[in-house]
């Protein structure tokens, strides 16, 4: 199938083309958007707190007199840059893990797969919580507490990909074009990366971005415990943990920061379904 | 049966064993000495090495793990706390008891709700009522509790004031049945929608099935179709499932917990974390470590119960 192929695929779903086109828009309005604005994320305005929306103000502004709208949009750069950066690592751990042991087998094999069982039983969010507690992010500075936040979420998340590789490794193993490769004489290392890796880009692109969701709403999470990314770096966890005092009288700033939140999630996880349809090779005649 | 049980209990060692090595070693590698935690960074250097070397710190980290493990196997001494020198065994024994009849509080909940609306959609597959219950099993999952917490709190006791805003601590005496309520809501709403939704795809999987068509050719009652051939069917995925839920409604319970200032064991973790009380730290995560790998082992079991294949195709698993 070719790129073409896939990419009319996925813009005939409409939900999972809303989905890229919501996330589009997400990126560039977090890259560029915060510099169009007149405001600082971490600039307070004594004289204009909890204004409503309108104005000068787009989406009003929070108890220490900071621009919401600035605010949400910077978090969804740190939300976004996270999610990437975790995935890097995941892709990273799980390929290798995944590749050795479907590639090599035998006793390493069984060795890697325990330790993926282990790490697997384990509910990831909770191991990076505790990790993240003895790594001590709390005092860190805010750019060191989000390196802690990637490096405890891409530690602890990468057995379901590893598994996966694996999985589809192990299949792949057995095909004939591998034998055939290796008739003519081809290394494990060009067989790797020439016959097999190209076979695994569409199932971990897939996996990548439904975990993708995952990632972001666990560092919300660890965020809004106060123990991932620390002030005054506006993740949408830790604005809504700081709007805890005031939402009974301003559920907007809950609210802003929460259907960010809710639909990038959303979005990815369409986006993930429309992509398992679109590459699925049983799917190609219809 | 048994040898199914004893492979499982195996594996249940070298995961305990990896999560105090990773929480440990976390810790070691932290930046913060732990006798400036015990003591405040001001105390005298020679009440520093004192304390250093009552505590055994000044030992090397592989001995010192070494000496944490064989106390916690021989004597259930898990250490004291850097805060409170309490033992870490007394002060996770008063948190427990309100994590725990939270978190099952909310497996029921979900399983009641989950279930049942899984199995309804799933027979009237494509009618409204499964699209509700894909939309809510969507939101569910898409909506943190960390948001769903103050909404609901805003609406049903703030605005509405039909329940109390705050949640409940098992140490007080008798206490409101109401301040249960928004908790375990909160708590197993996304639970009840991850079980919602594969509860439905493993009732279409069976529904779809040749033997389904068969006994309903034969004349077999619907309800009877549904409950003895299908749902006894799909209950091995539905057991799974809520086996891992387990282990997120432990984590979920962390921001429950901390919202409804709830004196829990999450509670207890985020204080922790943030005082840095690394004994207190790695004796609640091995305590979570436990529970979940139990759950998971009873899961296990009644899988093996459930669906009598698991036992056998277990051996040849992997």
């Amino acid at each position: 199938m070719t790129p073409r192929e896939t990419w009319q695929r996925i813009a005939a779903n409409k939900i999972a083309l809303a989905s890229i086109i919501f996330l589009a828009l997400l990126v560039l309005a977090a890259a560029f958007v915060p510099m169009l604005l007149p405001f600082g994320y971490e600039q307070q305005l004594p004289d204009s707190r909890l204004l409503p929306p309108g104005g000068k103000h787009i989406l009003g502004t929070d108890d220490l007199g900071r621009d919401i709208l600035t605010r949400v949009l910077v978090g969804a750069r740190i939300s976004l840059m996270v999610a990437v950066s975790v995935e890097c690592v995941v892709v990273f751990l799980g390929l290798t893990v995944g590749l050795i042991a479907g590639y090599r087998g035998g006793w390493i094999d069984s060795l890697l797969m325990r330790v993926t069982d282990v790490l697997l039983a384990f509910p990831d969010v909770l191991l990076a919580i505790l990790l993240l507690g003895t790594l001590g992010a709390t005092s860190s500075r805010p750019e060191t507490s989000a390196m802690l936040v990637v490096i405890s979420l891409g530690v602890t998340g990468w057995p379901p990909l590893a598994r996966l590789v694996r999985g589809q490794v192990v299949a792949l193993r057995q095909r004939e074009f591998v034998d055939a490769a290796r008739s003519i004489g081809s290394g494990h290392g060009r067989i790797l990366l020439h016959h097999i890796l190209p076979n695994l880009v569409s199932p971990i692109i897939v996996a990548v971005t439904v975990d993708a969701a995952g990632v972001i709403l666990a560092e919300a999470t660890l965020s809004y415990l106060g123990i991932g990314v620390q002030r005054p770096m506006p993740s949408w966890g830790r604005m809504i943990n700081d709007a805890l005092d005031y939402y009974k009288s301003e559920p907007r700033l809950v609210i802003v920061p929460a259907t960010m939140l809710s639909l990038t999630v959303i979005a990815l996880n369409f986006l993930g379904d429309g992509l398992r349809d679109a590459l699925d090779p049983r799917k190609t005649r219809r | 049966m048994l040898r199914y049980v004893l492979t499982r209990l195996g594996l249940a060692v070298p995961t305990l064993l990896a999560i105090s090595f990773l929480v440990f070693f976390a810790a070691y590698l932290s930046p913060a000495d732990p006798v400036d935690i015990i003591l405040g960074q001001r105390a005298a250097p020679e009440a520093k090495a004192r304390v250093r070397h009552e505590w055994g710190l000044d030992r090397p980290p592989l001995e010192r793990y070494g000496k944490y493990v064989v106390a916690v196997v021989t004597k259930g001494d898990f250490g004291r706390s850097y805060q409170t020198k309490e033992p870490v065994t007394e002060f996770i024994a008063r948190g427990f008891p309100n994590t725990a009849i939270l978190a099952v509080s909310a497996l029921g909940l979900a399983l009641l709700t989950g279930i049942p609306l899984g199995v309804v959609a799933a027979i009237k597959h494509n009618s409204w009522i499964d699209r509700f219950a894909m939309a809510f099993a969507l939101l569910g999952v898409a909506t943190p509790s960390f948001v769903l917490a103050p909404v609901l709190t805003l609406v049903l006791a703030v605005r509405m004031g039909w329940l109390p805003v705050g949640g409940f601590s098992l140490q007080e005496g008798i206490v409101d049945p109401a301040t249960f309520i928004l908790p375990t809501v909160v708590l197993a709403a996304r639970s009840s929608a991850l079980i919602a939704r594969l509860t439905r795809s493993a009732m279409l999987d069976v529904l779809s099935q040749d033997f389904i068509r068969t006994a309903r050719a034969k004349g077999v009652r619907p309800l009877g179709v549904l409950f003895k051939h299908a749902l006894r069917n799909a209950l091995s995925p539905i057991l799974t499932v809520a086996g891992t839920t387990f282990g997120y409604l432990l984590s979920g319970s962390f921001v429950v917990e901390t919202f409804f200032t709830i004196p829990g064991i999450g509670n207890q973790s985020i204080t922790a974390i943030t005082a840095r009380d690394y004994p207190v730290i790695q004796g609640l995560a091995l305590l979570l470590a436990g529970i979940f790998v139990g759950v998971n082992l009873i899961v296990d079991i009644l899988q093996g119960f459930v669906d009598p294949r698991a036992r056998v195709s277990d051996q040849k698993a992997i």
